[in-house]
């Protein structure tokens, strides 16, 4: 399992604009690297980052090779409601992580 | 058209000929993986925007001028929108020129995001342009692009 890193403020104000933060651990191999036998190493990145705020998506990144190695992104929304935000990466290889983090609105 | 026009074939042509052959092909083993040109970048937009206007302005794209290292620059791109239900940012795109491949990544929001930005960290082979566009709700297309110079490439080094 990848490890994963996120921030969300834990208390915001409804209508608040609050910053999300996400950072998982992952080499994001690109397949255009050769090995010291002059094979070419095979892709293996993330491909895609989903988030859900309460079941509603609120954010999608679609990733290519281009994206560093430990994929982080840092985006915006605005906090409705008390409850969970999921975060979902999956990729090639099957790669599948999730993660979620509670927030609560007053 | 008369055999005189032809360009006689002498010996001489025919070594220049296959002298021209054996380099290009030693070029191509030694070239590298196919990499994205500003031909390859325009049809990967062209792919994203169809045949939509691309406008200049409304978006920043926030990247250092100068790397020094490619394989992790920090980039941040903005868009001014009010970002209410009427009147949004729906995608945004970035490009590049020289990488392997055109895409650097793409990301899709709606209007409850608040505020039409957000950051991640990229990889750039080498010195090249990199281009930001955003989809507007209304259907229209802007862009901002940065000319960056890489001092050492990503990508294709093999550490």
């Amino acid at each position: 399992m990848a490890r994963a890193l996120i921030s969300v403020p834990a208390k915001a104000a409804r209508g608040e604009i609050i910053t999300i933060k996400a950072l998982i651990s992952h080499h994001m191999e690109t397949g255009f690297r050769h090995s010291t036998t002059g094979e070419l190493i095979a892709r293996d990145i993330i491909t895609s980052f989903v988030c859900r705020y309460n079941g509603e998506e609120i954010f999608r990144a679609d990733l290519f090779p281009a994206t560093a190695a430990n994929p982080f992104i840092a985006f915006y929304t605005r906090a409705t409601e008390s409850g969970t935000i999921v975060f979902e990466w999956t990729g090639d290889n099957g790669f599948s992580a999730t993660e979620q983090a509670a927030i609560s609105v007053e | 058209m008369s055999g005189r026009d032809l360009p006689s074939v002498t010996r001489r042509r025919i070594l220049k000929a296959a002298a021209a052959l054996t380099a290009g092909s030693g070029a191509l083993r030694t070239v590298r993986p196919a990499r994205s040109t500003p031909a390859t970048m325009q049809a990967a937009i062209r792919t994203v925007v169809g045949e939509n206007q691309i406008n200049k302005g409304k978006v920043t794209l926030d990247i250092p001028p100068l790397v020094e290292n490619g394989s992790t620059v920090a980039c941040s791109v903005a868009v001014d929108s009010p970002m209410t239900p009427s009147d949004y940012v729906t995608a945004i795109h970035i490009f590049n020129e020289k990488n392997p491949q055109p895409n650097v990544i793409g990301v899709h929001l709606g209007p409850r995001a608040g505020r039409a930005r957000f950051s991640t960290r990229i990889r750039l082979a080498d010195t090249q342009r990199v281009i930001a566009i955003a989809q507007l709700s209304d259907g229209s297309f802007w862009s901002d692009s940065v000319d960056v110079v890489v001092t050492l490439g990503a990508c294709l080094e093999d550490s």
